[in-house]
């Protein structure tokens, strides 16, 4: 296509942005130094849970995903906005939440309790996995979700007045599309749980749950041994790489025919297991992943009177923040929306944000005050996080329109420009709503590399919660971090509803 | 974007009106800038004194200053820690403070030159009396206690609070710490990467105790007029943690760096750092203190490791600590 040095272009720069603060940090080192003690087992557990987290995620994902797809009830949009939050929230925010239903007093075990049977501890590895599929399940139904609309609805047309039976149909339309999204789907959970430390640490209840991300975090801020903070650097983006190229050997290339762009009744749905497999699926994912978030609402409320200036100072520099980095992440995302171009795009979760930041920071230095640059590099880092979601949302749509729309762009002789306005924007309406919400939630709730630098009149309302914690006010913390689930969940449904207008 | 633009703009402007008086830039802790940190308050009185700019710049104390080097604008830095000087000594950075040390109120002594102690504080677990009705009487107790007492902790290989946790149980118990931390393991609910989270975890009610300083329970008294949050004090001893500013010595200042100095040990800062902190005062008899503060037990033994001896005990503490919880 013609977009191919826009391709190289975006690649270059984010292996630029990644690599090159690596690299300047390994530079500015003694030298290569030894694991410390327990890396081994630190790199176990990582890759173990990691990969736990990301099949769960995934696997849960497909009937909430399915029964989304097929069902129309009241509250749905609203339904599938919410089901986004967990994973735009702040670390910290997320774990009380998790805690308060599944912790020692928390709903879970005091209705255990009541019932007069024996508590639960959330404490352990299997609350590692559970909080990062609490984090992650939205996330990987809303991309299956995604796979599920883009199938042309002539196609269930076609299969019902064939006679094929749900499982037919499954196998013959929905399983191949689920071959496609799904591992990379996976990859890209994988990849964000491999740098997973506050919420492992925390509710895997102790240093058997530490990950490498952990160690990086010891060696810069504790031990400054940049040399050892380089090298785990490298291991975990090494890991990272292998998991997007697996994904990538494991998804097909496919497109799906073109079709009208109709969402369609599916004629298998109205059957009564159907309908209540749908309704348990739905009704079991909602309550799983909407009740830490009440309390959340519910434990900030008491706090949002005591808000004062700063926060709402913070509130707005994360908005500013969020729009930036989502213009930016967008720009970045379309010519990169390619198989190849994806497993590039990894690259901005795959690095250590710790490193990074670093890296930029020696970087930067020499030539600018990195505070002054605090929040635009901040929006910078914050877009290059969040275009792998992006990316795995664009692409799979993208490349259905190379393939459906490509030959008849060139029989028409389409310049790049018509190309793009006439056929490929309106076609991505959705995706890119989609993926623009969700990077400006994202970047919301990210503390991104602010925490490296910052002055006080430029902090971003995630650091802003930690500050309020820092100096003993804990509710108003909640109040903040309220505050902040409210903005980054208006900002995610303003865009995505922007790209969901033509299904409405 | 725009409203970035905005804000950079007028952050110019104020640079420029300001540019005839002298700048202090200091280098502190991210607590320090919240609107309930101490950072404020400081700004004000300094400011008041001295007819210059003081300008808070706050992240990863140690790391960048490690990482700027000669090249940094610091002036003085603000926040650091007890059991992790030596790395800041051997960098040279600094500065003597100049200022006399025999008349801080310290429960240790202190001669040290370079790094100056403005608040400081100690270990202890905090309970609530409402849901713990029988503390532990000593850390002895606490090791033995049944397994529904519940407390969290901090990681002390991300947390200077956890830190001075495997301190603090290397210097009651020295070789058998290992086995301490084994005894606790049943105990421990969590570990957290640092002490909000812990304390945040406490104050929600999830944990019976969490660690903390023996200082806590005033802010609780002063701040929410809430006398049921205490420090469990324990006869073997409590760790000794202070913070400390240092001058930087390329500062371009150093007669407003020396001013700061001498301003930390001040009346004027001693006794707004109590409740700007949330510490004891590093020099400030105990009868001057707020009120809430005074009414505070404190620990009879104060234990506390110099800077070598903390860095060379530090990795076989955490070790011990790592292994005993891992298992």
């Amino acid at each position: 296509m013609a977009q191919r040095p826009l391709a190289l272009i975006a690649g270059a720069l984010v292996c630029a942005l990644t690599l090159v603060p690596v690299g300047a940090v390994l530079w500015r080192a003694d030298g290569l130094s030894a694991f410390g003690p327990g890396a081994w087992q630190a790199l176990r557990f990582t890759l173990w849970q990691a990969m736990l987290s990301a099949a769960l995620s995934v696997l849960l994902a497909i009937p909430v995903a399915r029964a989304l797809a097929r069902r129309r009830f009241r509250g749905r949009s609203l339904l599938v906005t919410l089901l986004g939050a967990p994973f735009i929230l702040p670390v910290i925010v997320a774990v009380l939440g998790l805690v308060s239903v599944f912790g020692a007093s928390g709903l879970v075990n005091r209705g255990l309790d009541v019932l007069g049977v024996p508590g639960m501890t959330i404490y352990g590895a299997h609350g590692v996995i559970l909080a990062h599929v609490f984090f992650n399940l939205p996330l990987a139904t809303r991309m299956i979700l995604q796979g599920w609309l883009a199938i042309p609805g002539e196609r269930f047309r076609l299969a019902a007045s064939l006679g094929l039976s749900s499982r037919e149909m499954f196998r013959v339309i929905e399983w191949p599309m689920l071959v496609r999204i799904g591992p990379q789907a996976a990859a890209v959970i994988f990849v964000i749980c491999l740098s997973s430390f506050a919420v492992a640490l925390t509710l895997g209840g102790g240093p058997r749950a530490t990950t490498v991300e952990l160690a990086i975090y010891q060696a810069l801020r504790f031990d400054f041994d940049l040399g050892r903070a380089a090298m785990l650097a490298c291991l975990q983006l090494a890991l990272a790489l292998a998991a997007g190229l697996v994904a990538l050997r494991l998804s097909g290339r496919a497109g799906q025919g073109a079709g009208l762009d109709r969402v369609v009744p599916r004629w298998d749905a109205a059957r009564g297991p159907a309908r209540a497999l749908d309704a348990f699926a739905i009704g079991l994912a909602a309550l799983f992943l909407l009740t830490p978030l009440a309390l959340v609402a519910l434990n900030g409320a008491p706090g949002l009177p005591d808000l004062g200036w700063p926060v709402w100072r913070a509130a707005l520099h994360s908005i500013a923040v969020a729009l930036l980095s989502t213009a930016l992440c967008l720009i970045w995302a379309l010519p990169l929306a390619t198989r190849r171009g994806e497993v590039v795009g990894l690259l901005g979760i795959a690095v250590s944000p710790l490193v990074l930041g670093t890296g930029l920071f020696i970087l930067v230095r020499p030539y600018v005050n990195p505070v002054a640059l605090a929040l635009p590099a901040t929006a910078l880092v914050n877009a290059l996080v969040a275009l792998p979601f992006a990316l795995r949302i664009l692409r799979p749509e993208a490349e259905a329109v190379r393939t459906d729309y490509g030959r008849l762009a060139a029989a028409l002789g389409l310049s790049p420009r018509l190309w793009l306005t006439r056929i490929l924007l309106p076609r991505l309406r959705r995706p890119l709503g989609f993926a623009a919400g969700l990077t400006a939630a994202l970047s919301m709730g990210d503390l991104g590399v602010i925490a490296l630098f910052a002055d006080p009149e430029r902090a971003t309302l995630p650091l802003q919660v930690y500050r309020l914690m820092g100096s003993y006010r804990m509710e108003a913390a909640q109040g903040a971090a309220l505050l902040l689930l409210a903005l980054s969940l208006a900002l995610f449904w303003l865009f995505d509803r922007g790209g969901r207008v033509a299904d409405a | 974007m725009k409203a970035t633009l905005t804000l950079a703009a007028a952050t110019c402007l104020a640079g420029a009106v300001s540019a005839q008086e002298q700048v202090l830039t200091i280098y502190a802790g991210d607590y320090v800038a919240s609107e309930w940190g101490p950072g404020p308050k400081i700004e004000e009185l300094f400011e008041a004194r001295c007819d210059c700019d003081l300008q808070f710049s706050t992240g990863d104390l140690m790391p960048r200053l490690l990482l700027e080097g000669d090249n940094t604008e610091a002036d003085v830095v603000f926040g650091l820690t007890t059991d992790v000087t030596r790395r800041a000594r051997e960098s040279g950075l600094f500065a003597p403070h100049g200022q006399d040390t025999s008349t801080l109120t310290l429960p240790v002594d202190w001669s040290d030159d370079v790094f100056l102690p403005y608040n400081y504080g100690h270990t202890a677990f905090v309970y609530d009396t409402d849901r713990v009705t029988e503390p532990p009487q000593s850390f002895d107790e606490l090791r033995n206690a049944p397994d529904d007492l519940s407390i969290v902790i901090q990681d002390p290989r991300t947390s200077i609070s956890g830190l001075a946790l495997v301190l603090w149980v290397q210097a009651i118990y020295g070789d058998e710490a290992e086995a301490v931390w084994e005894d606790l393991s049943d105990n421990i609910l969590t570990v957290t990467k640092g002490w909000s989270e812990s304390y945040g975890l406490f104050t929600d009610g999830e944990a019976d105790m969490a660690l903390s300083y023996t200082s806590s329970p005033a802010y609780h008294i002063i701040a929410e007029d809430d006398d049921t949050v205490k420090a469990a004090i324990f006869p073997e001893g409590h760790y000794f943690m202070a913070e400390l500013t240092a001058k930087v010595a390329s500062t371009d200042v150093p007669e407003l760096a020396d001013a700061f100095m001498a301003f930390v040990l001040s009346e004027d800062f001693q006794s707004m750092i109590a409740t700007g902190n949330w510490s004891f005062p590093a020099k400030l008899p105990r009868e001057d203190w707020p009120e809430g503060f005074r009414q505070l037990e404190l620990p009879e033994k104060v234990l506390f490791y110099t800077e070598d001896e903390a860095a060379e005990l530090k990795d076989q503490a955490i070790e011990a600590w790592r292994s005993a919880l891992s298992r």
